[in-house]
C-alpha cells in the first residue's frame, strides 16, 4: 500500500537517512522501532511531506506521492499525528476533530459568509462527524473543553480522533504512547486494532516495546538512517542484527 | 553635462546616499542577528541623531562636536532604555507582538520629537564649508566626502569590534546561536543590550553626517529607516560588506533611477526594489557563504 | 444550535442600536464623526481577518481603501460612471489585484511580510501623489458624487450614516459567519499550528490569499462609500500613518475579535474628536496604546476589560457570609 524504494535524506552534513527500502502491508499495523537517533520521525516527516527527500521515491497505492505536500496527501487518504501533539490549542475539543473534517466538506469563502443552506446542512453534518470521532475515542465528554488545558492522554487521543475524522485510508502514528501511562497505553492499544478492523493501515513509530509486539503485525527496524531488518514480531525479536543495535530495550 | 557626466554625478550622490543606507542597514542587521527582531524604530535613531545635535547646536548653542557626541550620547541611551522597557521583558513574545512594538516604540519617538521640536525642517552646517570639488566632471560638496570617510571608518571599526575583540566575537557567537553562546558563559542579555547600544549609535552617526544634506525633521527616520532596511535585505542581513554594497546599491540605483527616469518615484524605487527582492531572493544578493544566520 | 441562536440575538440588538441611535444624536457633526466610526469599522474588521484570523500582518492595508476610493473616485468624476457600477470594479480590481499580490506576499512571513506590506503601501501611496493626471495628485480630487437610490440621495450626515453603517453591518454579518463556519475554523488552525493544519488537509496558502484578497475587497468597499460621502479625497488620507492607526484599531479590540473591532475604530475615531485641544498628540497616544497593549492586554479589550472586572469582582460564593 505504502511502499518507500531508496529513501535517501541528507541534512547539510548530516546523512539521516540512506537508501531506505521496504514496503507497508494494507490493512495491517506496521511498527518502525529503532534506536534513538536511527532517523524514524525524519522518516514519517518525509512520508508525510513535510521535509523534502534527497533521492528515492513514495508510492502510495501506486501513485507517487514523493513531492506531494501535506494537505494533497490529506486528500489522498494519508494523514499523521505528531510526537508533541501538535493541536489546535485555542480551539475547542470539538472544533479540532471538526477541522479533521475539512476535505470532506466544500463550503468555500462565499456560502460560508452568506450562511447558504448548503453550508448550514453541512456545518449540520461536520458537527455530528466530530461527536461521533469524539465518542469513538472516548472523550465526547470534553467536546467543549479548550485544547490547549487538556491533560496529555487526552490531547494524544484528541489527535487521533481529529485524525481519524479525515477517514483516512493510512494514518502514521508517531510515538503515540509516549507520556501515557499504562491503563492509558491499553486504551491506545485498543484504538488502534479497532481502527485496523475498522479497514485502516496503520503505521507506527514506537518505543514501547511491549506495545509494539503486541500489535503489530510486522516490523521495519532502523538503524543510523538504515534499514536494519523488516519482518514479523516473532521475527525481529530473535533477528541478532537487531538485538545488537538495540540491546533489547523497551 | 552631458549624460555620461550626469551619469557619474548621480552614481557619486547616490553613492554618498547609499553609504547613509549603509549604516542604517547595518543597524538593523547587528540587531536582527544577536535578536532575530527587526527594530522598526532604527529610522528614528537616525532622526535623533540630526535633531539632537541642532538642538544641542542651535539651541542649546554648544559647539559642533559637543553637540554630535552628546547627540550620539543620548540616542544611544534611548536605544537602551527601549531594550530594557520594552523587548527584554517580552523574550517569549511572537513575532507580531514585536513588530508592533518595535513599531509603536518609533510612532512614540517620533511624536515625542514632534512635540519638543515641531514640524520644521532643520539643517546642520556642512562640516567643513560649502565649496563644491571637482571630480571627473561631476560635482561632489566635501559633505559627501566626509560621508563616505565616516562610513568606512565605522565600517572598519565594526570589523575589527566584532572579529578582533572579546565582546564583538560574542556577539557573534550569540548571533549564530544563542544557547550554545550562553552555554559557553557568554552572558546573551547583555550582548543584546549591546547590540541594540551600537545599532542606535550608528542610526545617529548616520543621521548627523546625512543632515547637513537632506536636513532633519521630526520624521525623516521613517523613510530613511525603511532604505536602510531595504540596505540590508539586499545584503542578506549581513553584519559586515553585504549590507553596505546593499546600501550602496541602492543609493546609486535610486539615484539613477530619479536622475534618469522621474523624481517623482525616487522612493518607490526603493520599495520596489525591495518587494522583488522578498520576492525572488529572500535570502539577498550579497550574502556570503556564511549560512544559516537566519 | 442554542449557541448559535444567542449570536444572532447579539446582533441583532447590536444592529438595532446602530440604527437607532441617530435618533439620540442632534447635531451634524457628531453625526458626521459617526460616519467615520462605521468606515472605520468596515476596515477594521476587515483587517482583523486577515490580521486576527489568519494571522498575517499588513501594514499597508490603507493602500486598498485607497484604490477603492481613486477607483470609484476617477471613474465617476472623469468617467461619469454610475457610481454604483463604480463601486462593484473597485472592489472587484482591488481584490484581483490583491489577490496577485498575495501569492508572492504571504509566503513571507513575520517581519519580513510587515516590510512587504508596508512597502506595497508606500509605492501606492507614491502613485496616488505623483499620477497627477489622473488622481489630482496631492490636492486630492473633488466634485465626486454622493451615491443614490433611485430618487434617494445620500447627501447629508443623516443618510450618510445610515448607508455606511448597513454596509458596516452586513460587513460585520458576513465576517461573524465566516468566524464560525468551517473557513474560521481552518484560519485559526493555522494559527495554532500551520503544520497540523495542512496535515489536516488545509490548503493554507490559498487560503491566507483568498482572505487577502476579501480584506482587500471590503476595504475598497470601504474606500469607495468614503469617497462619494465625502466628496473629495487625497492621498494624505491613504498613507502609511492611517495603516498603522487601523492595525491599532484591531489591536485594541482585540485579534480575532469581530465586535472588539468595531471597539476599536470606535475608539479610535472618537477619541481625537473629543480630545481635540490635543491634536497633536494622538500620533504619541498611539504609539504607546500599540506598546502598552501589546504588553500588558494582548487580547485587547473585548478580552482584556471582562478579565479585569473579573479578577476585581469579590469572590462570591453560594450562601451569604462576611
Amino acid at each position: 500500500m505504502l511502499r518507500v524504494e531508496g529513501l535517501t535524506k541528507i541534512f547539510g552534513g548530516l546523512t539521516a537517512l540512506e537508501d531506505v527500502s521496504f514496503a507497508i502491508n494494507k490493512g495491517e499495523i506496521t511498527g518502525i522501532i529503532g534506536p534513538n537517533g536511527a532517523g524514524k520521525t525524519t522518516l514519517f516527516n518525509i512520508i508525510s511531506g513535510i521535509y523534502s527527500l534527497s533521492s528515492g521515491e513514495i508510492f502510495l497505492e501506486g501513485e507517487k506521492i514523493s513531492k506531494f505536500p501535506p494537505e494533497k496527501l490529506a486528500r489522498r487518504g494519508l494523514v499523521r499525528t505528531f510526537q508533541n501533539i501538535e493541536l489546535f490549542a485555542q480551539m475547542t475539543v470539538l472544533e479540532n476533530v471538526m477541522v479533521g473534517l475539512h476535505t470532506k466538506s466544500k463550503s468555500g469563502i462565499f456560502s460560508c459568509a452568506f450562511k447558504l443552506p448548503g453550508h448550514l446542512k453541512e456545518e449540520r453534518r461536520i458537527r455530528e462527524k466530530a461527536l461521533y470521532w469524539l465518542e469513538f475515542n472516548g472523550i465526547a465528554n470534553l467536546a467543549h473543553v479548550t485544547a490547549g488545558n487538556l491533560p496529555f492522554g487526552n490531547g494524544r487521543l484528541l489527535e487521533i480522533a481529529r485524525a481519524m475524522a479525515l477517514d483516512p485510508s493510512i494514518i502514521l502514528m508517531d510515538e503515540p504512547a509516549a507520556g501515557l501511562n499504562a491503563r492509558e497505553t491499553a486504551q491506545l492499544a485498543d484504538i488502534i486494532v479497532k481502527l485496523k478492523e475498522s479497514g485502516v493501515t496503520v503505521v507506527l513509530v514506537e518505543h514501547d516495546m511491549e506495545l509494539v509486539m503486541d500489535i503489530c503485525d510486522s516490523i521495519v527496524v532502523l538503524d543510523l538512517g538504515r534499514k536494519l531488518a523488516t519482518g514479523t514480531p516473532r521475527e525481529i525479536q530473535e533477528n541478532p542484527a537487531v538485538i545488537t543495535a538495540y540491546l533489547g530495550k523497551e | 553635462m552631458n549624460l555620461s557626466q550626469q551619469v557619474i554625478q548621480y552614481i557619486l550622490s547616490g553613492l554618498s546616499t547609499g553609504s547613509i543606507y549603509s549604516l542604517i542597514g547595518l543597524g538593523f542587521a547587528i540587531i536582527f542577528n544577536s535578536t532575530g527582531i527587526i527594530n522598526f524604530a532604527q529610522g528614528e535613531f537616525v532622526m535623533l541623531g540630526g535633531m539632537l545635535t541642532f538642538f544641542f547646536l542651535s539651541v542649546v548653542k554648544l559647539p559642533i562636536i559637543a553637540a554630535m557626541l552628546l547627540a550620539i550620547l543620548i540616542a544611544t541611551s534611548v536605544g537602551v532604555i527601549f531594550e530594557r522597557l520594552a523587548i527584554r521583558p517580552l523574550r517569549k513574545a511572537t513575532p507580531l507582538n514585536l513588530v508592533i512594538i518595535t513599531i509603536g516604540a518609533s510612532i512614540l519617538i517620533r511624536g515625542l520629537a514632534m512635540l519638543i521640536w515641531g514640524k520644521d525642517t532643520h539643517s546642520l552646517p556642512m562640516f567643513s564649508g560649502n565649496e563644491p570639488l571637482f571630480v571627473g566632471g561631476a560635482t561632489i560638496l566635501p559633505q559627501h566626502l566626509w560621508i563616505f570617510a565616516i562610513t568606512l571608518l565605522i565600517i572598519i571599526i565594526n570589523k575589527f569590534y566584532f572579529y578582533y575583540s572579546i565582546s564583538g566575537k560574542a556577539m557573534r557567537a550569540c548571533s549564530y546561536n544563542r544557547n550554545a553562546a550562553s552555554l559557553v558563559g557568554i552572558d546573551v542579555k547583555r550582548m543584546v543590550l549591546f547590540s541594540f547600544a551600537i545599532s542606535s549609535a550608528m542610526g545617529s552617526v548616520a543621521g548627523i553626517i546625512a543632515a547637513p544634506l537632506t536636513m532633519t525633521s521630526y520624521d525623516v527616520g521613517v523613510m530613511l529607516g525603511l532604505k536602510g532596511f531595504c540596505a540590508a535585505i539586499i545584503g542578506g542581513m549581513s553584519s559586515g560588506i553585504g549590507t553596505v554594497l546593499g546600501g550602496l546599491l541602492l543609493g546609486v540605483l535610486e539615484s539613477l533611477g530619479a536622475g534618469l527616469v522621474s523624481s517623482g518615484y525616487k522612493d518607490a524605487i526603493a520599495f520596489i526594489i525591495l518587494l522583488l527582492i522578498l520576492f525572488i531572493r529572500p535570502q539577498g544578493i550579497f550574502k556570503k557563504a556564511e549560512t544559516e544566520r537566519v | 444550535m442554542f449557541k448559535v441562536k444567542s449570536e444572532t440575538v447579539k446582533f441583532l440588538s447590536f444592529a438595532v442600536c446602530i440604527l437607532l441611535i441617530p435618533l439620540l444624536i442632534s447635531g451634524g457633526y457628531m453625526m458626521n464623526v459617526l460616519v467615520f466610526v462605521g468606515i472605520n469599522t468596515i476596515l477594521a474588521v476587515a483587517l482583523n481577518l486577515l490580521l486576527g484570523y489568519a494571522g498575517q500582518i499588513s501594514l499597508g492595508h490603507a493602500a486598498f481603501f485607497g484604490l477603492g476610493a481613486y477607483i470609484s473616485g476617477v471613474l465617476t468624476v472623469t468617467y461619469s460612471l454610475n457610481s454604483w457600477l463604480a463601486m462593484v470594479i473597485a472592489a472587484l480590481t482591488t481584490g484581483l489585484l490583491a489577490f496577485m499580490l498575495g501569492f508572492p506576499i504571504l509566503k513571507l512571513k513575520g517581519h519580513y511580510l510587515a516590510m512587504a506590506t508596508l512597502g506595497f503601501g508606500i509605492i501606492l501611496y507614491i502613485v496616488f501623489n505623483e499620477t497627477v493626471a489622473i488622481t489630482g495628485g496631492p490636492s486630492g480630487m473633488s466634485g465626486i458624487p454622493n451615491l443614490g437610490i433611485a430618487s434617494l440621495q445620500f447627501d447629508n450626515d443623516t443618510k450618510n450614516y445610515y448607508l455606511i453603517w448597513v454596509f458596516a453591518l452586513v460587513t460585520i454579518l458576513l465576517s461573524l459567519n465566516l468566524a464560525n463556519s468551517r473557513i474560521g475554523r481552518a484560519l485559526r488552525a493555522i494559527h495554532d499550528s500551520e503544520v497540523a493544519a495542512r496535515g489536516m488537509g488545509v490548503n493554507v496558502r490559498f487560503l491566507k490569499v483568498q482572505i487577502f484578497a476579501l480584506s482587500a475587497i471590503l476595504s475598497a468597499v470601504a474606500g469607495s462609500l468614503y469617497a462619494h460621502t465625502m466628496t473629495f479625497i487625497s492621498p494624505a488620507s491613504f498613507g502609511f500613518n492611517f495603516s498603522v492607526e487601523l492595525v491599532t484599531m484591531v489591536i485594541i479590540g482585540g485579534l480575532g475579535s469581530i465586535y472588539g473591532s468595531f471597539l476599536g475604530a470606535a475608539l479610535l475615531t472618537l477619541l481625537p474628536e473629543l480630545l481635540r485641544a490635543f491634536q497633536d498628540y494622538d500620533i504619541i497616544v498611539y504609539g504607546l496604546l500599540l506598546i502598552l497593549m501589546t504588553m500588558f492586554m494582548p487580547g485587547g479589550l473585548v478580552r482584556g476589560v471582562p478579565a479585569i472586572l473579573y479578577s476585581l469582582l469579590p469572590v462570591k460564593k453560594q450562601g451569604s457570609g462576611n
